[in-house]
């Protein structure tokens, strides 16, 4: 029986679906509550913090209580990168709104927030950095002494030959792009639990987060303390999306009380604090330059790629994340003989950026798409042909920037895509609704998703952390069942029911004799977490790793008691089989255990394996199709269709693969149509709350489509790729194809996402 | 986002309430659905010393047809409305326009009366209030007034009610099968506040001309407000597509809009002269 590749549901559901969950919150009775102050200026220098006539047992802590306490500063030893500072708690100077200066302490939640609003800040604003063009500006203030002129990274890649490129071009394509800044709005926002244990000592950190080790590692070094008396849980976490993988201040702080107090501390994040506060990403402005030919061969690129990244730099990817992502992708899946890029970060008074679905790419992805749409417009050629003419088709193939892509579908998954989405037919309805004066529209876009990648890549980029392998460790108790512990740690990717099913495989076993263990730095080995479209690569490889070792043992011990070669015997139905003859697992696990004295010489007294795994990484691929009807009179955009012929490998789940779809592509439709972080030119955030940012519902999200391809992977044990973010990285760019498309008669171009209605009708009215 | 300490009332008649108002007058807020005020205590924009909660109060969640007028008790929820709570054109169009009042959860607990109390400038019942003309009983210790809707509201979140009011009932008029009600909003999500909305009420003569015509925006000023200019360039003819589209021309520049970061003003107008047009094609089709 093969249990990989099967619509198993996910073991993790029922629990949810009950509301039996254990969140953080759910976790934290007993604690006393915490109340971040946070700053209500963008800019300005921190003259005094007095607290009111605290209350018996509340407390107010400032950036002078934290004597000793270092600063959050991560490094990347490449791309002219400047490393900042970010205090804990400053004490001197204030660099966004929403940046947490004090934390009260008291009884209750209700009661630390009376106590925090009572409290005097003596604040000096000072002029705010808010935008790209204010951070550019010559003569700009200076956010960070020791990144003058406010870039923080400046990474180049330039081939001599791309001047050679332009010179023969027939046709140069040029525009520029803007992407708005975005929160990843998990629904449960972030949350802290610290408890002091007085029988050790020890401080266990309950966070809603999806690093708990990194975190570990790195709040034990900020506060100087033994990081073996620091245990994080990461309990149920409700989403992430890449917001959770930072060390953010507020973590640290937690565990400063539970060391100094001796007692529990808790932090429940609001809304509010989520949105303007926690981490937001996508706030880029490309510039792209495109060589063709006349039949449309892409000859060469040339990219100028900035992002707003914010106040700080997240530990451990810092800053450089966004840009340096975006320089080494731009070429996506198709063939470029030549590239030049640029990509700067830049320091300004909002919210730092962060890791968040996609990193990047959704905006790579809107530009690559809108340009071979533009570009086949400009040659007067099919964008499909176009696309296929330009299309990466023969593998491994090594991009200008140096990244291997291997075995993928790229063509074949546009041409299923086309097929599918039946172009022909959709031009007729599109023609007669023109006639009616309705606008329909159709997008593709076609991309690729490095996803799955280790050490090396993240080296590559000179961090100074390099996250990357994951180790699994594996055991059979003395009763038969199996204990997988994984250094990832994952929040709603379904790695427990995944990571299960290859386990059995391997093993013979049903995949309810396994549990995944996960998120508890005592009970995991060291490992980096759930981010980057990784889990099922490379915690799925180090598991299958794992659990080949241990099937090794228990053929060796079943050999030696069904008087057999070791090689003969294989694993299935939960025995060990030679021949007609077989052993139960369960019987070998009893031995093995505890009639060592017959089997110890075979490798031990247990029935414990290790494994650890470190790929290179894998290219997964997918083509999404949108189909509109845009508004004119109003600019609403109604989505008719969406399909996504997706290819990520082997599926370990299909019905979890969809899941991952559904969600990226959502957040997608997001993207392009309606989230958006505003700053006010002063650098007060105004979309503080859910009625001004806005996340669709479900009557925004259409009906999702979707078609699976399974090129496997030569490059992953598991023959899996990656999809995690797929969804979210071509949905942004395939609605706004559509909408050009759908707008074409008035000659409307979008070049500005999220695409929302106002800003559709200012094209429209402009164009007329 | 927890609120502020207050202190809870939940009197058990309406003389009792009344007289928690006349008593704590400034600090005391009445709770009726608390859709709106306790976000609003959340967020620590209110601070009302007192609640006064009237829910347990038996007897006003009635809403009946009564002497030619539609009277709401200041406990009949916006999920009472989904379904015509009437014959006629009235209540077909608080259906219409029921649905696009926030989501199911929040239509069971949300009042009608609360809604006009509340005046958001983008609600849809103080929008359909003034279009038709709602008439709003006022009760105090020991007083009653009559309110028309036209002097109601002042501002923003602000209306003719004082501190030791209740709004004890509105009423609307039953309109006859002589007229057309129109309703549309726009907005970017289902069931968030409309950016603009129109409600539109024609009443046709025998020889289907307009004899009266009332159209009313939401969500487009400080209050919801009257397209006079609008309404009467529709009067004494056949209303045609080209003189509905006339009118929603006028409507859409015959006022000052709010503009925000995410709605400039001209957008605010795009929307009202569309909403409007549409008001009018619906209300005409059927
Ligand atoms: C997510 C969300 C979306 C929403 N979307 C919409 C929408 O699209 N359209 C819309 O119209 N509304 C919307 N609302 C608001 C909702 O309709 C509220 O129910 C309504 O505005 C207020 O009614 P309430 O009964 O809940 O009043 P409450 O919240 O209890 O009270 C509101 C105010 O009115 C006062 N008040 C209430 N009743 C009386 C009375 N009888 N006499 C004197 N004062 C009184 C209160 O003291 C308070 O000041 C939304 C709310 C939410 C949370």
């Amino acid at each position: 029986m093969n249990w990989t590749g099967r619509r198993l549901p996910r073991t993790e559901d029922p629990a949810l679906l009950r509301g039996e969950g254990a969140f953080t919150a759910d976790l934290a009775a007993g604690a006393r509550a915490v109340r971040f102050l946070r700053s209500p200026f963008a800019a300005g220098r921190i003259l005094s913090i007095a607290a009111p006539d605290l209350p018996p047992g509340a407390l107010l802590v400032t950036g002078a209580d934290l004597e000793g306490v270092g600063a959050i500063r991560p490094e990347l030893f490449r791309f002219n990168y400047r490393a900042i500072a970010q205090p804990v708690l400053p004490r001197e100077r204030v660099h966004f709104v929403g940046q947490p200066i004090a934390a009260v302490v008291a009884a209750t939640p209700e009661e630390a927030e009376d106590i925090a609003e009572a409290v005097l800040l003596d604040i000096e604003p000072e002029e705010a950095v808010v935008t790209i063009e204010d951070a550019l500006r010559p003569g700009a203030p200076t956010l960070h002494a020791e990144a003058p002129g406010n870039v923080v990274v400046d990474g180049t890649i330039r081939h001599p030959d791309c001047e050679a490129a332009f010179a023969r071009a027939d046709r140069i394509v040029e525009f520029s792009l803007r992407s708005g800044r975005q929160n990843a709005t998990p629904l449960e926002a972030r949350a802290g639990l610290a408890a002091h244990d007085r029988a050790t000592g020890r401080i266990r950190l309950t966070a809603s987060c999806q690093m708990p080790h990194m975190l570990r590692t790195g709040i034990a070094a900020l506060l100087g303390m033994a990081e073996a008396d620091l245990q994080v849980v990461a309990p149920d976490v409700g989403g992430g999306f890449g917001q959770k993988m930072a060390l953010f201040p507020e973590y640290p702080l937690l565990v400063w009380l539970a060391r100094r107090h001796r007692g529990s501390f808790c932090w429940i994040e609001d809304r509010n604090e989520n949105l303007i506060a926690s981490a937001h990403s996508r706030d880029q402005i490309h510039h792209l330059r495109a060589a063709f030919a006349a039949d449309g061969t892409l000859l060469g690129l040339e990219a100028d790629i900035l992002a707003n990244t914010g106040a700080f730099s997240c530990y451990p990817t810092t800053c450089g994340v966004e840009p340096l992502m975006a320089l080494a992708e731009y070429p996506g899946p198709y063939r470029l003989p030549t590239y030049s890029a640029r990509a700067r970060a830049l320091a300004t008074h909002t919210c730092p950026a962060a890791p968040y679905r996609g990193v990047s790419r959704p905006v790579v992805t809107f530009g690559l798409e809108r340009l071979m749409d533009r570009a086949a417009a400009a040659l007067g050629l099919d964008p499909v042909a176009l696309r296929r003419r330009n299309l990466v088709t023969e593998f491994p193939h090594v991009t200008p920037t140096g990244l291997t892509l291997d075995q993928a579908s790229y063509v074949e998954a546009l041409d299923r895509a086309v097929e599918a989405a039946d172009i022909p037919a959709f031009r007729a309805r599109q023609e007669a609704a023109r006639r009616e004066g309705r606008y329909l529209g159709l997008g593709l876009a076609v991309f690729n998703e490095r996803t799955g990648y280790g050490t090396p890549a993240f080296a590559a980029r000179g961090m100074g952390i390099v996250p990357g392998y994951e180790v699994v460790d594996i055991a059979m108790t003395p009763a038969g069942e199996v204990e997988v512990r994984i250094g990832a740690s994952p929040h709603g990717q379904g790695l427990r029911t995944a990571l299960a099913q290859l386990a059995a495989d391997r093993l013979g076993l049903d995949p309810s004799r396994i549990r995944v263990i996960h998120g508890d730095t005592d009970r995991t080995p060291y490992g980096w977490g759930s981010f980057a479209s990784r889990g099922a690569v490379i915690a799925g490889g180090a598991t299958q790793l794992a659990a080949d070792k241990l099937a090794a043992r228990l053929r060796r011990a079943a050999a030696r008691l069904l008087q057999a070669e070791p090689d003969s015997v294989t694993l299935r139905d939960g025995a060990a089989w030679a021949g007609e003859a077989s052993i139960p697992l369960t019987e070998i696990a009893r031995r093995v255990h505890q009639r060592s004295e017959q089997l110890s010489d075979l490798g031990g007294f247990n029935l414990a394996e290790t494994a650890s795994y470190d790929p290179g990484g894998t290219f997964s691929n997918a083509c999404h199709v949108a189909e509109v009807e845009v508004d004119a009179e109003t600019g609403h955009v109604r989505i008719l269709r969406f399909l996504v012929v997706e290819d990520a490998g082997r599926l370990l789940n299909p019905l979890i693969a969809d899941g991952q779809v559904h969600g990226g592509v959502a957040q997608g439709i997001a993207n392009a149509l309606l989230e958006e972080v505003l700053y006010a030119p002063d650098g007060n955030p105004l979309t503080g709350s859910l009625a001004d940012y806005l996340p669709p519902s479900a009557a925004e999200i259409p009906h999702i489509e979707i078609i699976h391809m399974e090129t496997e992977s030569p490059e992953t044990l598991t023959g899996a790729k990656g999809l995690g973010e797929g969804g979210a990285i071509g949905a942004p760019a395939a609605i706004a194809n559509a909408i050009s498309d759908a707008l074409s008669p008035f000659g409307v171009d979008i070049a500005e996402l999220p695409a929302t209605p106002a800003r559709i009708r200012a094209l429209i009215r402009n164009a007329r | 986002m927890k609120c502020p300490p207050f202190d809870y009332h939940a009197p058990r008649s309406q003389a009792e309430a009344l007289a928690l108002l006349a008593r704590h007058g400034e600090e005391g807020k009445i709770l009726a659905g608390g859709q709106s005020l306790v976000p609003t205590m959340a967020f620590r924009l209110a601070r009302p010393a007192r609640l006064i909660d009237i829910n347990r109060i038996a007897g006003l969640d009635y809403c009946r047809a009564e002497g030619g007028r539609l009277r709401i008790g200041p406990l009949a929820r916006h999920a009472r409305f989904e379904r015509p709570v009437a014959p006629g054109p009235t209540g077909r169009l608080l259906a219409r326009a029921a649905e696009h009042i926030a989501h199911a959860p929040i239509r069971t607990r949300g009042t009608f009366c609360g809604s006009l109390a509340h005046a958001d400038p983008a609600s849809e019942w103080c929008c359909i209030a003034l279009a038709l003309g709602a008439d709003l009983r006022v009760l105090r210790e020991g007083g009653e007034r009559l309110v028309p809707a036209a002097g109601w509201f002042q501002s923003v979140f602000t209306t003719a009610l004082a501190p030791d009011e209740l709004l004890a009932e509105a009423s609307l008029p039953l309109l006859g099968p002589d007229w057309r009600c129109g309703f549309a909003e726009f907005n970017r999500r289902a069931g968030d506040f409309a950016l603009a909305m129109a409600v539109t009420a024609l009443r046709l003569d025998a020889a289907g001309h307009v004899a009266e015509a009332r159209i009313a925006l939401g969500g487009v000023a400080g209050t919801p407000i009257l397209a006079e200019a609008a309404a009467a360039s529709l009067l004494g003819a056949s209303p045609t597509p080209d003189s509905l589209r006339a009118a929603a021309a006028i409507a859409a520049e015959g006022f000052e809009p709010t503009e925000d970061a995410q709605v400039p003003a001209d957008y605010r107008r795009d929307l009202v002269r569309a909403m409007t047009r549409r008001a009018l094609e619906g209300s005409l089709a059927a």
